[in-house]
């Protein structure tokens, strides 16, 4: 498997740690209320299909990817900075 | 028998016996040119077997090469090369190949058809594990491994291209030529000595000139390119995703010591074409396995590549015109052709030969070695004395790596066969036979034309010239089965035959899938290669479906075997683990200290002395320099995390359960993590050294963790804060200088005397030592009055070996991670043997210092009231006061009156040490309420060591709990 680095091309997928799920990027208030937070710390879906996640190019240039892949086809669709997704 | 007296000979040995053969030649080539036809023992039944192929799909001729920890197993004799000196062993056979005891199996055979494991061992349960499954594995298999290290080596390597060409037979090398041309970046890899594929075996004219020749030509063509790459003795052995495959790469050239094996490639390319050709597939008639009965393009490639002839009296059994080659080219060769069989009426052939048309064969003779064949044809049955039957089922497409991506093949019926399904694999496409486009010129036409489109693709202008070949017919009559008295076999690796199958059938196991693990059908190392197609036929007509409504079992990479040393190259021992060594290891293992393992550093247990006999007078030792003088410890090998910017402060109060932005500059706090669950996550300390700059240290083990922690907070949740970080851990060598006389200590050795009034607990600051600028923390992981000293990592060995000299004057000297723990426990002070990974603040008796005045991750969960029940198992220190003084980590903890079981478990220890300062042995521990119940007496019981002890629940703190020591 290759994952395109936004800032470092592609590169296998070994170079990367993997996080889980991207819903991580919308962190909930600390005042949400019980259930937002169990949603975000545990509740994950299990898409057969497209989904989106974190993967950490730890052994690069240590950037957070927020990946877009098929579950089924393992298809990339695209990859892009979290911390440009975020803002 | 050598058809042609070879030049250049070497020796070998197989089981012992010493043969001539040519180098390079396959093993299974010298063993029929010097008559040897029986080489093997089959899985199941032990069942005599010959030589069937001559490629990677062998199925029979499995043996073991080299011996003891070098011992080889289940490699092809039609792959190995022959070398001087090279040692071959048959497998599967006691005592000897030629009167195996366990051939006992075959004549029981009528019980051990397919599923009698699960009819005949079912009960009484228990002999499953003991008796049956021993006895079993015993008997059947292939060949062991010696159960040694092996110390062969292997390799791993990489390599990148625009476009990979699976295959190097006609198709092949003219997609390469084509691709080459273009001014692609090309590697052609073929798993066999040499390219040319079917060129090399067959009689055909490519271009005007021989085949072979033909081949050499394009090949030093190839060679010429400098875009080109060619691997030969490389099998690629998966196609994987976004281009990335699998290639496992026989070194060439005898054994040697120190040099590699075999190379496991990863091979990434742009597009790739599969030019892998076809794989024969055999006939099941009754007693087809006999040594002797071989394929039909085999007995080609051994007459014409090796100038072997496999037999004397040769017979052909076919249902295609591509069979006929053989007789043909035996003829030329001077083999005699005792008969040529053909399943069909209405095929022509001409030649100074017997042929029988309309028929079949349906016995066979011979214990050792095949003797005599029985046809049956129109005129009735006949006897014919042969050594050697080359049979052809057909052809089946190598298309393997076109489903190793989930994809399956379409049934091609004018072929009988499957073919690949375009598109199966993202980026690959397909030439030539494994497409099944079986003629030479079909070929070398489908190579280009693919690889011209290919190329085309990668924005290249290709050139298309085909050059003239054989463009013959292939024509074929499917004969799946021969009906007849006699196991037939279809996969003879495993020892499946047609009965099996309709047992399955019969027995409702209908499905593909579900016929192949009833049956063991394909599951062999060759993974059904040659039979799966003839097994599906068999199924289909036993389940009255047609062959493409049966569908295929799943093919999944490796496509050949792949030994796990090779896939794993470079990461056994080192490789696996590889050693972090501290500045000042040379200086610690020069004192006779024993190295341990701290994630993937070596750090010092402790420092012998002479008189010392036991770990523990050295630790005790240790600890007295610390609490009475002053001790010296390498504590470089925890996280040192460097953060800079505006952002820096605000940073360290979202990750920190307590607040940074109010730290003076100068000065350092201990600070807590958790994780957004609430958990723990670390803890240390961090010192701030300007206004925009902290230092961070995390725990030894931690430190990766909290630096992607880190790196996640200010990229995904926080990428407003404009902060940087950047791990500094090796870039400084740090040195615990702890004991009443560590002032004094550095006073000696640092530039500029210290004085309390500058330096007073948990300050921080630039110093210099012998002119060298380092960094000084007043901090404390002893409960002494310490300091720790940074100086840059290429100064650490030399400041290790001054503070070391210097503290022995005083009266102490280096102490290691016994004495480390010692002093931290009698503290109270957790490591993450307290924090890993199940325990709160609240647990910790540190949820105080969850500031409310700001949101920190872990903050929100850490309040969840299951978190913060007074129910939870809580940090108490336990001192021994019963009779038995030994206190063990992982016991568990229990009323002093209750049975110690599982259901009244209260608590567990976590770390003890014996504490020559206060003369008990202590733990550190969680207990139910524990906060609440200091002064109360449990009992401590390690089921596992079985020992148990009375312990005083007390606070975790045993020594020094107002913290005078460190602060005065
Ligand atoms: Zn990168």
């Amino acid at each position: 498997m290759r994952i395109t680095c936004p800032n470092c091309g592609e590169r296998d997928r070994r170079e990367f740690y993997y996080q889980g799920d991207a819903l991580a990027l919308t962190r909930p208030a600390p005042d949400a209320g019980p259930h937002a937070w169990d949603d975000y710390l545990h509740n994950r879906d299990n898409p057969a299909g497209d989904t989106r996640d974190l993967w950490f190019h730890e052994a690069g240039c240590g950037a957070w990817i927020v990946v877009s892949r098929n579950t089924v086809t393992h298809a990339i669709d695209d990859t892009h900075l979290a911390a440009t997704v975020k803002r | 028998m050598r058809l042609q007296d070879p030049q250049n000979t070497v020796s070998f040995t197989f089981d012992g016996q010493r043969y001539r053969g040519v180098p390079g030649e396959p093993v299974a080539a010298a063993l029929l040119a010097a008559g040897v036809r029986l080489v093997a023992r089959s899985f199941k039944y032990h069942r005599p077997r010959g030589i069937m192929s001559a490629g990677s799909e062998e199925q029979n001729a499995l043996v073991t090469v080299g011996r003891g920890p070098q011992a080889d197993p289940n490699v092809r004799a039609t792959v190995l090369e022959v070398s001087e000196g090279l040692e071959v062993f048959s497998q599967n056979a006691w005592p000897s190949l030629k009167h195996d005891a366990m051939a006992v199996n075959d004549l029981m055979s009528p019980f051990l058809g397919a599923g009698f494991y699960y009819k005949t061992f079912m009960w009484p349960k228990p002999f499953w594990e003991k008796l049956y499954e021993p006895v079993i594995r015993r008997a059947a298999g292939l060949g062991g491994l010696s159960g040694k290290a092996n110390e062969d080596r292997y390799e791993k390597a990489f390599a990148f291209c625009d476009v990979l060409i699976i295959g190097a037979g006609p198709a092949g090398l003219m997609a390469a030529l084509t691709a080459g041309r273009a001014g692609a970046d090309v590697i052609l890899a073929d798993e066999d000595t040499a390219m040319g594929g079917r060129l090399l075996r067959e009689v055909e004219d490519v271009d005007g000139q021989p085949g072979p020749d033909w081949a050499a030509e394009t090949i030093a063509a190839l060679s010429a390119m400098d875009n080109v790459r060619l691997m030969t003795r490389t099998t690629v052995t998966g196609a994987h995703d976004q281009g990335t495959y699998g290639a496992l790469e026989r070194i060439a050239g005898p054994r040697r010591a120190g040099k590699p094996l075999e190379c496991f490639w990863r091979i990434v390319a742009k597009r790739s074409i599969l030019c892998a050709g076809a794989l024969e597939r055999p006939i099941a008639f009754p007693n087809n396995d006999r040594p002797g009965i071989m394929m039909a393009s085999a007995v080609r490639s051994y007459v014409n590549r090796w100038n072997v002839a496999p037999g004397k009296a040769m017979t052909i059994f076919g249902n295609n015109d591509d069979a006929h080659r053989t007789a043909r080219d035996l003829v030329a060769a001077g083999v005699k052709v005792a008969a040529l069989i053909d399943c069909r009426d209405d095929v022509q052939v001409d030649g100074d030969f017997p042929v029988y048309t309309g028929a079949q064969v349906v016995a066979t003779k011979g214990r050792h070695a095949l003797e005599r064949i029985t046809i049956s044809h129109a005129g009735g049955t006949r006897d014919i004395r042969t050594d050697c039957l080359a049979m052809s089922g057909g052809w089946n497409p190598t298309v393997h790596l076109t489903c190793h991506m989930n994809g399956r093949p379409i049934w091609q019926a004018d072929i009988a066969s499957f073919v690949p399904t375009p598109g199966n694999v993202p980026g690959m496409v397909t030439a030539g036979a494994c497409n099944g486009a079986f003629s030479t010129a079909a070929c070398l036409k489908e190579g280009a034309e693919v690889a011209a489109e290919v190329a085309t693709g990668l924005g290249l202008k290709p050139k298309v010239t085909v050059p003239a070949a054989d463009d013959s017919a292939y024509r074929i009559s499917p004969l799946w089965a021969v009906p007849g008295q006699g196991r037939k076999w279809i996969d003879f690796q495993n020892d499946v035959h047609v009965k099996d199958i309709k047992l399955a059938a019969q027995e409702n196991f209908r499905s593909v899938e579900h016929m192949k693990r009833y049956t063991t059908q394909g599951m062999a190392p060759d993974q059904g290669k040659s039979s799966n197609v003839v097994a599906l036929a068999v199924l289909a007509d036993a389940t009255g479906r047609g062959i493409p409504e049966t569908g295929t079992t799943t093919f999944r990479p490796p496509f050949v075997p792949v030994a796990i040393a090779a896939m794993g190259a470079g990461s056994q021992g080192k490789g696996f683990a590889p050693e972090r060594l501290t500045t000042s290891h040379r200086a610690s293992v020069a004192r006779g200290a024993p190295m341990i393992e701290a994630g993937l550093w070596y750090r010092p247990s402790y420092f012998p002395q002479q008189g010392e006999t036991h770990w523990r007078q050295s630790c005790d030792r240790e600890v007295r320099y610390v609490r009475n003088a002053v001790g010296v410890c390498d504590v470089s090998t925890l996280g040192k995390i460097d953060i800079q910017g505006p952002g820096a402060a605000a940073l360290l109060d979202f990750v920190y359960t307590n607040t940074f932005s109010t730290l003076k500059v100068g000065r350092t706090r201990y600070g807590l993590m958790l994780r957004e669950d609430g958990h723990v996550m670390d803890d240390g300390t961090t010192a701030r050294l300007g206004e925009q700059h902290y230092v961070m240290t995390t725990t030894t083990a931690a430190a990766g963790q909290v630096m992607r922690h880190l790196e996640f907070t200010l990229q995904v949740l926080r990428p407003d804060l404009n902060a940087r970080i950047m791990s500094v851990t090796e870039q400084w060598a740090q040195f615990a200088v702890a004991g009443p006389r560590s002032r004094d200590l550095l006073n000696s050795v640092l530039d500029d005397q210290i004085v309390d009034a500058d330096w007073p607990f948990m300050a921080c600051g630039a110093v210099d030592v012998a002119g060298v600028q380092g960094r000084l923390f007043r901090i404390s992981f002893s409960g002494e009055h310490a300091y720790e000293l940074a100086v840059p990592a290429r100064y650490g060995d030399s400041l290790f070996r001054l503070l070391t000299a210097q503290a022995e004057s005083y009266g102490g000297g280096a102490y290691g991670m016994e004495a480390l723990n010692v002093l931290r426990i009698e503290k109270g002070f957790i490591t993450h043997a307290e924090i890993h990974g199940r325990t709160t603040a609240f647990d910790i008796g540190m949820d105080r210092m969850i500031s409310r005045k700001k949101d920190c991750i872990g903050q929100t969960a850490a309040a969840r009231p299951g978190l913060i029940d007074d129910d939870r198992e809580q940090l108490v220190g336990l001192k021994a006061v019963g009779a038995v003084k030994q206190l063990t980590a992982g016991a568990h903890l229990f009323a002093q009156d209750a049975a110690p079981e599982r259901v009244n478990g209260q608590g567990y220890t976590t770390s003890v040490a014996y504490s020559p300062t206060l003369q008990t042995g202590l733990a550190l521990g969680f207990l139910k309420r524990g906060s609440a119940r200091h002064g109360e007496v449990v009992r401590m019981v390690d089921h596992l060591r079985q020992i148990e002890a009375m312990v005083e629940v007390c606070d975790p703190v045993f020594f020094d709990p107002e913290g005078g020591r460190a602060r005065g």
